[in-house]
């Protein structure tokens, strides 16, 4: 009875399953099935942490904001958009309060919730990401004009909360949304360098809101993992052109706080220190750019396609002048590009952070079903994206190949403190 | 028609992997008290589901008389009437009925889920039915399978209910909805898919309600959040009624068919945690 003895057992275990409780759980001997075939493996290497000793690749997920805004782009991005099935305020506090806790392991590399060696229950972490690294995987959530009040009712008595900027946005020219790609009231922004992680993810915070919300729609998203390119040149896009030159410097504190961060005054306390989101669900018709000839590429973009560079550069990152001339007194970078046109005269900035997206083919064309996945941070959509897109929507060259398909705002909550909720500032 | 699932798991004595744990001897009279109160608790449960099903199975056996011999007589419109409301029996007792591996393909078989020489049961009439629109050809299938479900009801007799099949099988009877009701692939000629769906919660619910007492020791929320589900499922089930059936399932929009999908999964997850019943408190 001794040679197996506890104290040697108990070292395998870490502090989240009590000796106790697991010896309880076990003495259940009557009924047999408590340890399952697969639970002597399972238990040998019950563990908080995924990988053991991982210190590495973590994006501290308490903090004065979100991670997931001004975070360095992860490679992979699993977006998921929530409808609120609940009508009770009580399990949207609880589920935020879950939520939070859920990601603050998840984001630190753990797994979720208490390991139980109760096999008659399903495991609470789905497991698929066990033994791999944090991936500096953050978790961003945001809440959407709907959570607010919905066909005019106040449904969880948030509807005096709601920010004046939060609104769906307006139709803009050419737009062909689609509403299975539009809207939520919630949403799940989870971005990781290893697209399992960011997918367990967002599947274990889905998984524990069964039952009070429900999926509207979701998105992969990738761009080119930073092992391909790890001297983190400026990514392309799915058309071949540097995606991200110019856009708000996420060091810059004073620069974020200007263009990124709602301040006090803006509109109501509880999303001073969040950020509105905007997510466009936009198709790009690779079939057709890919018989455009360069020289059209290059204009639509505004810049040249192999360096980046402005039209008539050198360099990716010089100088942009819209109104340089050539020899014959033409103007070097088209008015109706696509940089001419989302500059403007350069006041107003947003925080892009896009992801591409391929999903298999159109059925109904045979063609790639492929494009971006646009998302921008700013701190006032009515100054900054909507004003920016009405420009684009109206004259810009690119329009030829895009169509925006899907729309969605949201209200990216303030950063939360060990302790609290995300959220607590609006629930609270 | 459910595939042959592996036995759930090996039975190990406490000592076996932990040896004796010191505190664990020192309260040991109190603790195998309990653990015996407990342990009977759910044998008593199982005892009930035992009865439930086995009655299920008897009104299975009739109804199936009703079908096959509609069947044989070549009374089209009654055979069709029949169908439906008579597998919902077997629906709700599938956690027992499948448990005879052999039976079960021959009740229950999908075209293309068994070899088409060997193909019959219920839904190989259907096809005669609905598709074919005749009961003529299919008397030797209506005969093979009364005596299917007769030996099935002989059978069933001799099964252990144990609280482990108790477990699974309220998961599992959601599970057989999301995998093959919501998809509308059961009943793929008579689209009577409804029937069996509510049928499968039906079962579900059974065994929740016969758990609840010890769940309720357990976790009083969860058997409530249990129990708003199932009652969610069922108001959703409510709108498609039709006299004293269900629509077809062709009739379901997508979007009702994808609430109905997401309410069963809202349902299943809760659910899937009755295992705690075995732990001890
Ligand atoms: C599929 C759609 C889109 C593609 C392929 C695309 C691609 C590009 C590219 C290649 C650049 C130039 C390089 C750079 O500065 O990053 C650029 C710049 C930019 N884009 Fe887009 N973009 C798309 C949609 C949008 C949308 C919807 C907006 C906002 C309404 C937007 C706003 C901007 C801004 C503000 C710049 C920087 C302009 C500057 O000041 O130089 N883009 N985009």
């Amino acid at each position: 009875m001794k040679e197996n003895t506890p104290s040697d057992e108990t070292k395998l275990f870490t502090k989240k399953v009590s000796r106790r409780k697991m010896l309880k759980t076990a003495g259940v001997g009557g009924i047999g099935v408590v340890i399952g075939a697969s639970g002597i493996g399972g238990l040998l290497t019950l563990s908080d942490s995924r990988a053991k000793g991982q210190t590495k690749d973590i994006v501290p997920f308490y903090g004065a904001h979100q991670a997931g805004i001004t975070t360095e782009t992860q490679d992979n991005l699993y977006f998921a958009s929530l409808e609120v099935t609940t009508d009770k305020r009580s399990d949207l506090i609880q589920l935020f309060k879950d939520w939070t806790e859920a990601a603050a392991q998840m984001t630190a590399g753990n797994l979720v919730g208490e390991a139980s060696l109760n096999a008659n229950m399903p495991p609470k972490d789905t497991g698929e990401a066990k033994e791999l690294s944090p991936s500096n995987l953050t978790i961003t959530f945001g809440v959407g004009p709907t959570l607010f009040s919905k066909d005019g009712k106040d449904r969880f008595g948030l509807k005096s909360k709601k920010p004046a900027e939060l609104n769906a946005l307006p139709k803009f020219p050419m737009d062909a949304l689609e509403d299975s790609w539009s809207g939520g009231d919630i949403c799940i922004q989870a971005c990781a360098d290893d697209l399992q992680v960011a997918f367990h993810a967002v599947r274990n915070l889905v998984r524990i809101g069964r039952g009070k919300t429900i999926i509207h729609w979701a998105q992969t998203g990738f761009q080119r993992t930073k092992q391909a390119d790890s001297g983190k040149t400026t990514p392309r896009n799915l058309f071949g052109f540097k995606d991200g030159t110019v856009n708000p410097d996420t060091n810059d504190g004073s620069e974020m706080n200007e263009h990124v961060w709602v301040k006090v005054g803006d509109g109501p306390d509880w999303l001073v220190g969040g950020s509105y989101m905007v997510v466009r669900r936009i198709q790009m018709y690779i079939e057709v750019w890919d018989r455009t000839i360069l020289k059209e590429q290059e204009n639509t973009f505004g810049r040249h396609r192999d360096s980046g560079a402005p039209l008539g550069m050198k360099n990716e990152f010089d100088r942009v002048d819209l109104e340089a001339k050539d020899s014959n007194g033409n103007q070097i970078i088209p008015e109706n590009s696509h940089m001419s046109l989302s500059r403007g005269d350069g006041k107003a900035k947003i925080l892009r952070r896009p992801y591409s997206y391929a999903d298999g083919m159109d059925p109904k064309t045979g063609s790639f079903n492929a494009g971006l996945l646009f998302i921008c941070f700013q701190r006032n959509p009515s100054k900054q994206f909507i004003p920016i897109q009405e420009r684009l929507a109206k004259n810009d060259k690119l329009n030829e190949y895009i169509v925006h398909r899907g729309s969605a705002i949201f209200a990216c909550l303030p950063g939360v403190k060990k302790g609290g909720y995300i959220g607590d500032s609006l629930f609270g | 028609m459910k595939k042959a699932k592996a036995s759930l798991a090996v039975l190990l004595s406490t000592s076996l992997l932990f040896g004796c744990a010191q505190e664990n001897e020192g309260t040991k009279p109190a603790d195998d008290k309990a653990k015996e109160k407990s342990v009977s608790k759910l044998d008593d449960v199982s005892r009930e589901y035992r009865e439930y099903a086995i009655n299920e199975i008897e009104e299975f056996v009739q109804a199936t008389e009703e079908f096959t011999t509609a069947v044989s007589a070549g009374d089209l419109e009654k055979a069709k009437e029949v169908y439906a409301p008579a597998r919902m029996h077997y629906e709700r007792a599938e956690p027992i009925a499948e448990v005879f591996g052999d039976l079960d393909p021959k009740i229950d078989a999908r075209e293309g889920d068994v070899k088409d020489e060997e193909w019959g049961g219920y839904h190989r009439i259907e096809m005669g039915l609905w598709q074919e629109n005749t009961t003529k050809g299919y008397e030797k299938y209506a005969k093979q399978l009364m005596s299917d479900v007769n030996l099935l009801r002989a059978k069933v007799e001799t099964v252990d209910v144990t609280p482990d099949l108790l477990i699974t099988g309220a998961v599992d009877l959601l599970n057989e909805v999301s995998t093959s009701k919501v998809t509308g692939e059961e009943d793929r000629y008579s689209h009577t898919d409804l029937y069996d769906f509510v049928a499968n919660v039906e079962g579900a619910e059974k065994i929740f309600e016969l758990l609840t007492p010890a769940l309720k020791e357990k976790d009083a929320k969860l058997a409530e959040e249990i129990q708003q589900r199932f009652d969610e499922v069922y108001a959703l089930l409510e709108k498609h009624k039709e006299g004293d059936g269900y629509i077809s399932y062709t009739d379901l929009k997508k979007s009702e068919v994808k609430e109905l999908s997401q309410a069963i999964d809202a349902l299943a997850e809760p659910l899937s945690q009755i295992g705690i019943v075995t732990e001890e408190s």
